[in-house]
């Protein structure tokens, strides 16, 4: 079971203890939040490069350069 | 205007790795707070966001807002988290990432005494040491206008890993 650190900066004495049931399951829950979150920032992240790869092919489709095509898409 | 910064503790996690961390009884006779973190989450993944929290606040409250701009050299994105329960500390490498790898952050907190909200300015970045690695610029609050007396730094995903070390300093300006 993981521990916590607990410093007092009053006295600077670090202690370290077993995590309490109620320590334990507020960690769980922060960590399914935070897995909620990464998920959408990898879509979020995913949806723009998608985004900005069919806006090059439509570009080029229009007659625009390769250069032309990065100089926008840069 | 001068500006001093002083020490006020440096914790190293030993063996085993650790939850949390909390900084306690922090003086409440400096202008503003500085945290600087190296660290390393032992949960899976290339990355992790450890959970930064003040004064004993529980998963409970919705009191802490942060709005992020992360990129990793192709692209960069926003997001917006609004009505939680922490404020996040991205791109901590995971256990997937290369090994002996430790991320950066730097959490800067102003006027962590007023009766105003607190402002927090966090800048992050989680060394992979690989093609991709993220930089982090975070701007949160927390609304609350207590005077901030405790800081924890949760584990992302399952234990801050061995040798990561955070120092917390006091900067007073005059």
């Amino acid at each position: 079971m993981a521990t916590v650190i607990e410093v007092d900066c009053s006295t600077g004495i670090s202690t370290e203890r077993e995590m309490t049931p109620d320590e334990i399951a507020a960690q769980e829950k922060m960590a399914a939040d935070m897995a909620a979150q990464q998920a959408e920032q990898e879509a979020q992240a995913k949806a723009k490069a998608d985004a900005k790869a069919s806006a090059a092919v439509k570009l080029a489709a229009l007659g625009l350069t390769a250069d032309e095509v990065a100089a926008l898409t840069a | 205007m001068s500006v001093f910064l002083q020490p006020i503790y440096t914790q190293t996690v030993g063996s085993g790795g650790a939850a949390s961390i909390t900084f306690n009884s922090i003086p409440q006779t400096f202008t503003d707070l500085f945290l600087k973190v190296s660290a390393r989450d032992t949960g899976a993944g290339t990355q992790s966001d450890f959970q930064l929290r003040f004064n004993g606040t529980g998963a409970g409250v919705t009191t802490y807002s942060d709005t992020v701009l992360y990129g990793s050299g192709s692209s960069a994105v926003s997001s917006r988290h609004s009505g939680t329960s922490v404020i996040y500390i991205s791109g901590v490498p995971g256990s997937s990432a290369t090994a002996n790898t430790f991320g950066n952050a730097e959490v800067y907190i102003p006027n962590y005494t007023s009766s105003n909200y607190k402002q927090v300015v966090i800048d992050s970045l989680g060394e992979n040491n690989a093609t991709t690695s993220y930089l982090f610029i975070d701007a949160g609050l927390w609304r609350d206008t207590s005077s901030i007396s405790s800081i924890t730094v949760v584990a992302g995903v399952t234990a801050i890993a061995q040798y990561s070390t955070f120092s917390l300093y006091g900067i007073t300006k005059g």
